[in-house]
């Protein structure tokens, strides 16, 4: 049966010679849509990384001017700190960890040709380099971009009087706008995809971990992101239409922001993180050759998480001014979702124990990616508690705690994902030296960059403030010094990137040729071949057992793919 | 040439279907989002029943019923679709495209007479959501108006009669948000 689907469906296109425009940048095939989303997420990377750059050099060398950007003033410095956050979160981690991965990975993982939607994922992409376009434009414009953080809060978001950027502000929030109708787009079909197109014989127990995951934070968005469409159009209209809903001299209430905000705000840290943690999941059975331990638990935490996650917003407003009953509430929703998270990372451990562990490059993202978002996970318990958060609001400690969960999310989950792959999108394999000397020389400078961070927030060092040399608490030679780490860590860290892209070039001239299934893993995108062509499969596979059966005793092979009948 | 993951069902509900239930779902929180907010400051701000009363019930039921009655070609549309005569149903919808039509216009003379006698958008609070509520209301209507003209112009050479139940879906929707804003907005006074 499966045979006949093909022979109907790859009669025509796919071995024709189609224009590199048609090919690459009007296609509407997945992969190559993976592949756009993924060089754009890169590409904003370097212009977020390149913001953290320039402001982490202000802070260290307060005046001085910065090598390819200038003397970074306080307006500069507001609006490069906003922009940093708002890429780093909408332009990097969204499209890379969901859109490009879950391109890549729902189709192949379920074992059908493509999309349920293949134009409406073009558009969606479309509209995503759009928003991007839209928000560097901002850059550009009378009085610069946006500069009142990526939480946007009114009073200071709302009026240019406070802002001071008549334009930029307006252009901020219609480009995430514009990326939020991207990401509803491209939810909906990995949604229908993954309910529809499963293989025959694939029941919603045989999904691969990482394709849930998808699918759950593609739903969380989806529920979680409406109010905060609903309070962007609000505050577009208090920019430019007079109305005064955040507005309190007018009878509006800033505080209605942040309830929007960070209705949507908290959830989507889980959006990010699911896809994350899934590719951890992944790779972790993979190379320690064992049955992912408790998958179903594993899916059904993931569930609870993100139901938990919409009951715990106000954890963001303890210092907002709300009756501290509502604060005990949010507090006990708060520690109660690191249950759920911390059970995840149990699993991982089960998974590894006892299991014939090989450490290369994958392995390693994948293990870093649950050490280091543990440090995160732990300090989020300290913030989560109302009582200590009033301490710490606001300080460097809050900066380090998120960056210690976004950091693993975004860049460690996606060097995972992208050199556990990589054969399979290229047909070549990675060095694994180079991706092991890239690993090390970015996991320790990390380390080097947020715990100095941790030390500084403790000893009261106030957040988005440029030149802590005007405030006398602050300005000890001491505190300079950790700055000084901090700062030097990241210039080291950045170095060692060019070693990834070494390894990128490298691998795509000489490496060595992949074969289908390097990795003798199960899931069934390692059936197709390497690179998969238009359609995935040379002959559509039938599903007979779960994604995880390695080492069963009954077999010789240590592994047992999806798609091969018992 | 449509990917065979279009073809398939494992979930046994069409795939067209089930793509417009989320899109709703998605919708379903924006405006549950505007919607929200307004009760909250309706409810601690007495004097916006005030402000309210400044509104036309008369006009607001007038298009409540243009509006369901839209609707109801709309099923109409989807009858005839099922029975496969694509002509019909290419006719039913031109009628629902019409009710959105009236709808609109009726809507527009509505804002003309308020904003002429000062109620304009930044008047205060209760205006300020009257006009963001409906104008999101309003840009879903000629949204739904846009693809339906689509859709009808297939239908008529019955080709994608399918798709006359999903834009049909889509109406019903935007159908039913209003009759969640004419009471917020005009009957609580
Ligand atoms: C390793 C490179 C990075 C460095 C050195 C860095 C550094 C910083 C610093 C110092 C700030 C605060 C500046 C201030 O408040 O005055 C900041 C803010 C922020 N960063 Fe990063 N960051 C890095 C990577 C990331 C990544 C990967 C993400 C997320 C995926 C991220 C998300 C954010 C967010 C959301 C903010 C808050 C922005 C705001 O308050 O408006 N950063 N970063
Ligand atoms: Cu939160």
């Amino acid at each position: 049966m499966a045979t006949a689907e093909v022979a109907t469906h790859h009669d025509d296109t796919r071995h024709h010679d189609e224009g590199f425009v048609k090919k690459y940048l009007w296609s509407t095939d997945h992969k190559i849509i993976c592949f756009q989303y993924m060089i754009t997420g890169i590409a904003m990377a370097l212009i977020g990384g390149f913001f953290a750059y320039a402001f982490r050099m202000q802070l260290a060398f307060p005046g001085m001017e910065v090598p390819l950007w200038g003397v970074v003033t306080p307006g500069d410095y507001n609006a490069l700190v906003t922009n940093h956050g708002t890429i780093m979160i909408f332009w990097v981690a969204m499209p890379v960890l969901i859109a490009a991965f879950g391109n890549y990975l729902i189709p192949l993982m379920i074992g059908c040709d493509d999309m349920v939607f293949p134009k409406i994922n073009r558009l969606s992409y479309q509209i995503f380099l759009l928003s991007a376009l839209v928000l560097i434009s901002s850059f550009f414009v009378e009085g610069g971009a946006f500069a009142g953080a990526w939480t946007a809060y009114p009073p200071l978001s709302s009026t240019a009087e406070y802002s001071l950027t008549p334009l930029g502000s307006s252009i901020w929030l219609i480009a995430v706008a514009l990326e939020f109708i991207a990401f509803l787009l491209g939810g909906i079909n990995f949604i229908t995809t993954a309910m529809n197109s499963r293989a025959p014989g694939m029941k919603l127990y045989d999904v691969p971990v990482i394709v849930w995951f998808i699918v759950i934070a593609s739903l969380l968005f989806m529920a979680s992101v409406g109010p905060l469409v609903a309070g962007a159009i609000m505050l577009l209209f208090d920019q430019n239409l007079g109305t005064g809903f955040f507005d309190p001299t007018r009878g509006g209430d800033p505080v209605l922001w942040q309830h929007l905000f960070w209705f949507f705000g908290h959830p989507e840290v889980y959006v990010v993180l699911l896809p994350a943690i899934g590719i951890s999941a992944e790779i972790i059975t993979v190379f320690a050759r064992k049955k992912l331990f408790a998958y179903r638990t594993v899916l059904n935490t993931a569930i609870a998480t993100g139901v938990l996650s919409f009951t715990v917003w106000a954890h963001h407003q303890f210092v907002s001014g709300i009756d501290p009953r509502m604060a005990h509430v949010f507090t006990i929703s708060t520690l109660l979702i690191s249950v759920p998270i911390a059970e995840m990372v149990f699993v991982y451990i089960a998974t590894l124990y006892g299991g014939s562990i090989t450490l290369n490059t994958p392995m390693l993202w994948a293990l870093a990616f649950i050490g280091e978002f543990l440090i995160g996970g732990v300090t989020g318990i300290f913030l989560g508690a109302s009582g200590s958060d009033i301490y710490f609001h606001d300080t460097y400690f809050v900066l380090a705690h998120f960056h210690y969960t976004f950091f693993p999310i975004a860049i460690i989950g996606t060097f995972a994902g992208i050199t556990y792959w990589w054969p399979k999108m290229t047909g070549k394999m990675m060095n694994d030296t180079l991706g092991k000397i890239h690993f090390w020389g970015t996991i320790i400078p990390f380390n080097f960059i947020f715990i100095p961070l941790f030390v500084l927030g403790l000893a009261g060092q106030h957040r988005r403030i440029y030149n802590y040399e005007n405030f006398p608490d602050l300005a000890l030679d001491w505190m300079f010094d950790l700055r000084i780490m901090a700062t030097v860590a990241l210039l080291v860290m950045i170095a060692f990137q060019v070693v990834f892209f070494v390894n990128v070039f490298v691998s795509l001239r000489n490496g060595k040729k992949a074969g289908n299934n390097p990795w003798k893993a199960n899931t069934l995108e390692w059936v197709a071949p390497s690179p998969p062509g238009h359609g995935n499969f040379e002959e559509l596979p039938t599903v007979y057992r779960g994604p995880y059966e390695y080492s069963h005793p009954d077999r010789e092979e240590d592994y047992w793919p999806q798609n091969e009948p018992a | 040439m449509r990917p065979i993951a279009n073809t398939r069902s494992a979930a046994g509900i069409p795939t067209g279907r089930l793509a417009v239930w989320w899109v709703l779902a998605s919708e379903i929180v924006i405006f549950g989002g505007i919607l929200a907010s307004y009760i909250m400051f309706r409810l601690s701000h007495g004097i916006w029943a005030d402000y309210a009363a400044n509104t036309n019930t008369m006009i607001g039921a007038t298009n409540t019923f243009v509006l369901l009655t839209s609707s109801l070609a709309a099923v109409a549309a989807h009858a005839a679709a099922e029975r496969g005569d694509g002509k019909l149903a290419a006719r039913r919808l031109v009628y629902t495209i019409l009710g959105g039509g009236i709808f609109l216009c009726i809507k527009s003379y509505e804002w003309y007479t308020e904003i002429t006698h000062g109620f304009t958008i930044s008047a205060n609070g209760f205006w300020a959501f009257y006009y963001t509520a409906a104008g999101v209301h309003a840009s879903h209507v000629i949204a739904g108006m846009i693809l339906m003209a689509f859709v009808a112009k297939d239908a008529a050479k019955n080709a994608e009669l399918h798709r006359v139940e999903l834009v049909g879906i889509y109406w019903h929707f935007v159908d039913v948000v209003w009759i969640f804003l004419f009471p917020l907005l005009y009957i609580a006074k």
